[in-house]
């Protein structure tokens, strides 16, 4: 279920403050965040994020679509390896 | 037979029913049509009377997104999902379910009829059993 509109967007207070410290400066350096579960927000376009999917930051550049969506959505935390192989441990993709 | 909004030819039914054949339109939207339309929703589509029927079109037309238009949107939401690489967007490309449904068992109606996976050690031929499917 989607999220009450009454208590608005979430974001991890933090992470928010890096944002605009960075839009402030003009910087743009790949931000690391755990904060899977905040929103993208339209001040946040154009900056690269690191996400954590649980083992490592994922970089991603976030673009205009993206806004409204959460971080995690876009570092996915399960890797699928291959059905039917026993012998060697195929990476799949 | 009766032309609503292009292809769609609602038979001998009830109007209230005969409407549910167009893509977009259920029981709430029919119910709705028929009573903005103050069209007797008893009557058989047929019986409409081409007065009747261009105002119904008429309603529909600027009220809801039926049809071509509204497939089109569908499938256009489904392509960006895909082209921003979300979780969600990549459940669609895969053929899967896309709202969390366990996938060990069940979840048929995404990922169509049984297909028995064996362990199979050579690499050649694995690609040639994927080709096949």
């Amino acid at each position: 279920m989607a999220r009450s509109i009454k208590k608005g967007f979430y974001v991890e207070e933090s992470l928010l403050e890096k944002v605009e410290k960075m839009n402030a400066s003009g910087k743009k350096q790949p931000i690391k965040t755990w904060s899977r579960r905040s929103m993208i927000l339209p001040d946040f376009v154009g900056h690269t994020f690191a996400i954590h999917n649980g083992k490592q930051h994922m970089p991603i550049f976030i673009t205009e679509n993206m806004v409204g969506h959460r971080l995690g959505e876009f570092a996915p935390t399960r890797t699928f390896r291959q059905h039917g192989v026993h012998t060697d441990k195929a990476v799949a993709k | 037979m009766p032309r609503l909004m292009g292809v769609d030819i609602p038979g001998r039914k009830r109007v209230e029913y005969a409407l549910r054949y167009i893509h977009g339109i259920g029981p709430k939207r029919a119910s709705a049509v028929v009573e903005q339309c103050k069209v007797d929703p008893a009557k058989k589509a047929d019986d409409l009377t081409p007065d009747e029927i261009r105002h119904i079109v008429a309603f529909i037309q600027d009220t809801y997104r039926v049809e071509g238009d509204l497939r089109r949107e569908v499938s256009q939401n489904i392509r960006r999902l895909i082209s921003i690489g979300s979780y969600r967007g990549m459940r669609h490309k895969r053929g899967l379910p896309v709202r969390g449904q366990r996938t060990r068992t069940n979840a048929r109606t995404r990922k169509g009829g049984k297909k028995t996976v064996g362990a199979v050690r050579d690499r050649g031929e694995r690609a040639a059993i994927k080709a096949k499917v």
